[in-house]
C-alpha cells in the first residue's frame, strides 16, 4: 500500500508522459486545441526533421556548447573543490555556503545581471569607456561568449559540489605516503589525487553536461539569436510554431542522445 | 594556487549579484547606473500589483508543491532504501531517478501533454494553471526528496528500530518514535530544496501553466525580453535578503536543536 502511491505517482506522471512524448511525435497535425489529432499517425514531424538541415545543425551546436560548458566549469571547479576540500574545518561551512547561496538570488535575476554588465551601455563597457581603454562600446551581449559566460555561472556550483565530497573522502595518507617516498608536489598530483578523483570529475561534469545540452534560458537572454540550440528548437517549435509533433520529436531525440552520459552518470552515482 | 582559484571562482560567482543588489540603491533609471542613493525602485516594487500578485501564486505554488514532494518523495526514498526485491523495482528506482536526469524542456513538454491527456479522458484538470504548475513542481521535487531521504534512511543504525520493535513497540510507534526524529532533518533539506525549485523555474512552469497562472519567474521572464528595468535589480535585492533571512532562521533552528539533543544525551548518559 505504502508503495502503490509513489509507484502510481510515478506511472502518471514521469513513465506516462515520456510515453506521450513519443506517441505524439508520430502524430498527425489537426486544427484546434490541442493542435493534433490523437490516435493519428504522421511521419510528417520526422521528414520535416530530416528535411531541414536546420535541425541537425541544432543537435551538433548544443552538444558543442554543453561540451563547452561542462569543461569549463570543470576546469574552474576543480581547483575550487580542492582549496574547499583543504581549508581549514571550521571555514568549510562558510566556504560551501558561499558557492551554493548564488543560487538562491534566482537563476532569471542572475542572468539578468549579466544582461546588465555585458549589453552596450553597460556596466562593463561604463567601466572600460571611464578607464579610457575602449572608445566605443564593445558588443558583448549576445554572443556566443557572453552565452557561454552565463551558462558557466549557472551550472558552476554543480561541478563544485560532487568533486568536493570525492575529495573530501579521499584518503590524504596516499599523498603523504608519495610524499615522504621522494615524489614533488606535481608528482604527487599527477599520480595519486588525480586518479582518485577522477569518478568525481566525471560526475561533475556530466551533471553539467546533461542539463545544459537542453539548455533554453540562458542562450535565450544571452546568446547571439542566430545560436539555435535544441532547447530553443523544441521551444520555438511549441509556442511560436504550434506545432507539437515536432518538438515531441525534437524532446525525444534529445533524451536519445542523453541516454549514454545519463546511464553513465547514474552508473558513477551508484558506484559503492 | 587553487586558494586564488577559489577566490577568483567565488568572486566570478557574486560579481553580478552584488552589482545587481547594490544598483538596486541607485536613483538613475538606467539599470547598472549609478544617479546617487535612492530608495525609489524597492517604492515601485511595492506599487507594482501584477508582480506583487505573480508572487504571491508563486508563493503558494512553491509551499504546496514543496510539501506535496516531500511527501511523496519521502515515500519514494523509503521504498528505494527499505524495500530490496519487489517486481518492478528496476522501474520504480529509473523512473525515481528520471526526473533528476531530464532536460526542463523535455520534462515541461511531457508533462503538458499528459494533462492534455487527462482533461480529454477524466475532464480534470479543467483549465491548466496554479493547479497544474504545482502538480509538476512536486514530481520534480520529490525526485529531489527522494534521493536526500534515501541516503539518510540508508546511513541510520537498524539497530535502533529491532530494538524498539523488540521491546514492543508496534510499527506504527517505531516510526514516530524511532525513525522520523532521525530523518527529520533530512525531511526539511528536502522541503527546502523543493520549495526553492519551485520558485526559480520558469522553463517547465510556462509548458503547463495557462493564461490564469502566470508565476512570478514567468513574468519576469517575459519582462525581461522587453528589456531590463532598474525594478529587477530591488527584486533581487529583496530576494536576497529574504534568502539570507530564512538561512540566518534555519541556521539558528539547527543550532538550537544540536544543542538540544545534545544536552538530552548529556542526561542519558
Amino acid at each position: 500500500m505504502l508503495r502503490a502511491i509513489p509507484f502510481g505517482w510515478l506511472l502518471a506522471f514521469v513513465a506516462v508522459p515520456c510515453l506521450l512524448l513519443l506517441v505524439i511525435a508520430f502524430a498527425a497535425l489537426a486544427e484546434g486545441v490541442p493542435p493534433f489529432a490523437w490516435g493519428s499517425l504522421s511521419l510528417e514531424a520526422l521528414i520535416t526533421l530530416t528535411e531541414d538541415g536546420f535541425y541537425l545543425a541544432a543537435f551538433l551546436r548544443s552538444l558543442r556548447v554543453a561540451f563547452i560548458t561542462a569543461a569549463l566549469c570543470l576546469a574552474l571547479a576543480f581547483p575550487m573543490a580542492l582549496a574547499l576540500a583543504r581549508a581549514p574545518a571550521r571555514w568549510q561551512p562558510v566556504l560551501v555556503l558561499a558557492v551554493l547561496l548564488p543560487f538562491w538570488t534566482g537563476f532569471l535575476l542572475r542572468m539578468a545581471a549579466w544582461v546588465g554588465l555585458l549589453r552596450d551601455q553597460g556596466w562593463l563597457n561604463g567601466v572600460l569607456l571611464a578607464l579610457g581603454v575602449i572608445e566605443e562600446p564593445l558588443p558583448l551581449l549576445y554572443s556566443s561568449g557572453a552565452m557561454l559566460l552565463g551558462m558557466v555561472h549557472a551550472y558552476l556550483p554543480f561541478a563544485v559540489l560532487p568533486l568536493y565530497a570525492t575529495l573530501l573522502r579521499l584518503d590524504r595518507g596516499l599523498e603523504e605516503a608519495a610524499a615522504d617516498l621522494g615524489a614533488g608536489r606535481f608528482t604527487v598530483f599527477r599520480t595519486i589525487t588525480l586518479p582518485l578523483a577522477a569518478p568525481g570529475a566525471a560526475a561533475a561534469f556530466l551533471l553539467v553536461f546533461i542539463p545544459a545540452a537542453g539548455e533554453y534560458v540562458v542562450p535565450e537572454m544571452l546568446g547571439p539569436p542566430e545560436a539555435q540550440l535544441v532547447g530553443r528548437a523544441v521551444w520555438g517549435a511549441f509556442f511560436q510554431d504550434r506545432d507539437w509533433p515536432l518538438a515531441c520529436l525534437l524532446a525525444v531525440l534529445l533524451l536519445a542522445v542523453l541516454v549514454l552520459p545519463i546511464r553513465l552518470f547514474q552508473r558513477l552515482e551508484t558506484r559503492p | 594556487m587553487s586558494r586564488l582559484m577559489l577566490a577568483l571562482g567565488l568572486g566570478f560567482l557574486w560579481l553580478p549579484i552584488l552589482l545587481l543588489v547594490g544598483y538596486a540603491f541607485s536613483a538613475s533609471a538606467i539599470p547598472f547606473q549609478w544617479g546617487g542613493f535612492s530608495l525609489r525602485w524597492f517604492a515601485a516594487l511595492a506599487a507594482d500589483e501584477r508582480l506583487l500578485e505573480a508572487a504571491w501564486l508563486s508563493l503558494r505554488i512553491a509551499l504546496g508543491a514543496a510539501t506535496l514532494a516531500t511527501l511523496l518523495g519521502g515515500l519514494v526514498g523509503w521504498v528505494l532504501a527499505r524495500q530490496r526485491a519487489f517486481r518492478g523495482r528496476a522501474l520504480f528506482g529509473a523512473l525515481a531517478g528520471a526526473p533528476l536526469v531530464l532536460p526542463e524542456v523535455v520534462t515541461g513538454l511531457s508533462l503538458l501533454l499528459t494533462f492534455v491527456a487527462l482533461q480529454g479522458l477524466l475532464g480534470w484538470p479543467t483549465e491548466r494553471g496554479a493547479t497544474t504548475v504545482l502538480l509538476a513542481h512536486a514530481t520534480l521535487g520529490a525526485a529531489y526528496a527522494a534521493v536526500v531521504v534515501q541516503s539518510r534512511l540508508s546511513q541510520l543504525d537498524r539497530g535502533l528500530e529491532e530494538a524498539a520493535a523488540d521491546l514492543g513497540a508496534s510499527p506504527a510507534q517505531v516510526f514516530r518514535t524511532i525513525t522520523l526524529p532521525q530523518i527529520a532533518p533530512a525531511l526539511a533539506a528536502a522541503w527546502l530544496l523543493a520549495f526553492t525549485l519551485s520558485l526559480d523555474d520558469v522553463v517547465v512552469a510556462s509548458f503547463v501553466s495557462g493564461p490564469a497562472g502566470t508565476t512570478l519567474p514567468m513574468l519576469l521572464f517575459s519582462r525581461l525580453r522587453l528589456g531590463l528595468t532598474p525594478e529587477i535589480n530591488a527584486l533581487g535585492a529583496a530576494i536576497l535578503a529574504l534568502a539570507a533571512l530564512a538561512l540566518g532562521l534555519a541556521a539558528a533552528m539547527l543550532h538550537r536543536h544540536s544543542s538540544h539533543s545534545g544536552r538530552d544525551r548529556g542526561k542519558a548518559g
